[in-house]
């Protein structure tokens, strides 16, 4: 047990703390760190491009994590019946969440490409045959939104499913007893129990939205990487240019602490919430 | 733990018309078209000559398949594809193994035998769940390049063999395996790492199962952190490979979708055959929040 401990320590806990301390400093590739105190800060607050990745994060959030619900937790619904070939479409759904990122961002950049791609031949009777999705900064969003919400659906699901499967039948057979009908026992019913999944998967769906890539990376990286203008540079892209295209740790350092206030303030509502709101059939959980 | 807490029930399944069965069937599978289409595309593309790729109007099937004349494409373009494919296998091999070693010793710690500071320390631990790998990669990289381990194995495995999710996971099912059991090696005089090895481990085997299966899956996808530490072609692994290969900016599409099939066979094979785990360690893993 010592030696995880240590390990996890020493690879992890440490980083945390150097990570706040040298938000605190002047880094280069040249020079050692000077102390600067909050400068990092002041400079973060100034720059137009640290507010533009903020802002493209919290885009891509919000296109991403709603609809990406809606639409696991529909699919959920439904696979939650006695169906015919109900694993085989299980596994449809799941078979993105195995796959890699990387890999599945270069397959969809391939898709989005104008003229040649599958999409624009898809919507070619519409004569959006030609649109340049990854090239024109107000559209790109859309499609790294598009993949991320096609990678993580299949997670949500298996999420949604476990939630739907621990509701205890005694449940819906007193509703049926009661004359429910089926939108009610949904609503009376299976909408209150689920809430605690439901939270989950809007907190980590949330979470993994501002930590968004990979995706990103791959999907710009035939043309200007993190899109035209900085159109599809998100906080982990601009994190990760920052420290290891222009060696500024420090600077960078400061984005990662903010990045970091960002989910630990995510976490907390999420415990908040938990408390108040959510429903939750038994205590002592 | 969802829905093997104890209460194993038989699910409540409404009894549905069947015309409603069909439109369901139809909208499910109208959805599943969609979330399959990349992957078909993907191998469409892959066996395409490149006079197909870039032709209107676009085909679904290449009209004449040329798998293996793209994969010597790819090596040309690439000579050390193969290289980063064991270059990933043997650092996921690495974690996995070094994850399961370490983390079920520490997880069966915690689980059984308090001493001063316990919770503590394993409060602290727990903390660095909520802490996401992007704040602290800095850091982290500063600290292996100290260590003089940049564009080492070491750099990849080592970190990657200590894990606060596992500890939590395997620490909550260890803690439920009846106490009397390993009271009872411990009066046949059995010493702890034993009774882990014999009574514990034996027990835990579908978490165990489960919880490797989505480590060698994290581990054989993760791409930023390989990204930063490796930097020569005998580290890379395979994920940084193709995305460099994307970046040369004039690599046909067909060489890109056969070297990302590569990548993702591995995993889609696994998938297949150990799909029970997968849905497993994800509805584990819904424990973390």
């Amino acid at each position: 047990m010592l030696p995880n401990t240590l390990g996890l320590l020493f690879f992890f806990g440490i980083p945390v703390l150097v990570a706040f301390y040298t938000s605190f400093q002047e880094w280069n590739a040249i020079q050692p760190p000077v102390f600067v105190g909050a400068a990092n800060f002041e400079r973060l607050v100034r720059d137009d491009a640290f507010w533009n990745a903020l802002k493209n994060t919290v885009v891509l959030a919000v296109m991403s994590v709603p609809v990406g619900m809606a639409l696991s937790l529909s699919v959920a619904l439904l696979l939650n019946q006695r169906l015919p070939a109900r694993n085989l479409l299980r596994t449809a759904y799941f078979l993105p969440v195995v796959t890699s990122i990387v890999a599945a961002s270069i397959v969809w950049t391939w898709i989005f490409q104008p003229r040649y791609g599958l999409l624009g031949n898809l919507l070619a009777p519409l004569g959006l045959r030609d649109v340049n999705w990854l090239t024109r900064p107000d559209l790109i969003l859309y499609p790294v939104a598009v993949v991320t919400i096609w990678l993580r659906l299949g997670f949500d699901m298996v999420l949604f499913l476990a939630g739907l499967q621990a509701i205890p039948r005694e449940l819906y057979e007193a509703a049926l007893i009661d004359g429910a009908n089926r939108f009610q026992r949904f609503w009376h019913v299976t909408w209150p129990l689920l809430s605690p999944t439901t939270l989950l998967v809007m907190v980590l769906s949330i979470i993994s939205a501002f930590q968004i890539f990979d995706q990103v990376y791959v999907m710009t990286s035939r043309t200007v990487r993190g899109g035209v203008g900085g159109s599809a540079t998100t906080l982990a892209l601009f994190l990760y240019m920052r420290a290891f295209t222009n060696s500024e740790f420090g600077y960078a350092s400061a984005v990662a602490l903010v990045l970091f206030l960002i989910i630990l303030g995510i976490t907390v509502f999420q415990l908040i919430v938990q408390r108040r709101w959510v429903f939750y059939q038994s205590e002592g959980e | 733990m969802l829905g093997r807490r104890g209460n194993h029930q038989t699910p409540f399944y409404d009894r549905i018309p069947l015309p409603t069965v069909g439109v369901i069937l139809t909208v499910l599978c109208a959805g599943a078209v969609v979330m399959v289409l990349p992957f078909l595309w993907m191998v469409s593309s892959a066996c395409k000559p490149p006079a197909e790729i870039n032709r209107l109007p676009v085909t679904w099937a290449p009209q004449n398949v040329s798998c293996a004349e793209n994969l010597q494409a790819l090596y040309a373009t690439s000579p050390h594809f193969t290289r980063y494919m064991l270059n990933t296998a043997f650092m996921t091999i690495g974690r996995t193994l070094g994850q399961l070693v370490t983390c079920s010793l520490a997880a069966y710690g915690f689980a059984r035998f308090r001493f001063p500071g316990s919770n503590l320390i394993f409060a602290v631990l727990l903390g660095l769940l909520m802490v996401p790998f992007q704040a602290i990669v800095i850091p982290e990289y500063l600290l292996i390049r100290g260590l003089g381990w940049l564009d080492l194995f070491a750099a990849i495995i080592v970190p990657g063999t200590f894990s606060a999710f596992a500890l939590f996971l395997l620490r909550q099912s260890f803690k439920q395996i009846p106490l009397e059991l390993e009271e009872a090696a411990e009066i046949d005089g059995a010493n702890p790492l034993q009774i882990l090895w014999r009574i514990v481990l034996p027990l835990s085997t579908p978490a165990l199962a489960a919880f490797a299966v989505i480590t060698v899956q994290a581990a054989w996808n993760d791409f930023l952190w390989p990204l930063v530490v490796t930097t020569s072609a005998e580290t890379r692994v395979v994920t940084v490979g193709i995305a460099l290969l994307q970046g040369q900016r004039n690599t046909p599409w067909n060489l890109l979708m056969i070297g990302s099939l590569l990548a993702t066979l591995p995993m889609l094979v696994m998938f297949a055959l150990l799909q029970r785990y997968f849905i497993e360690g994800i509805s584990m893993s819904g424990l973390k929040g």
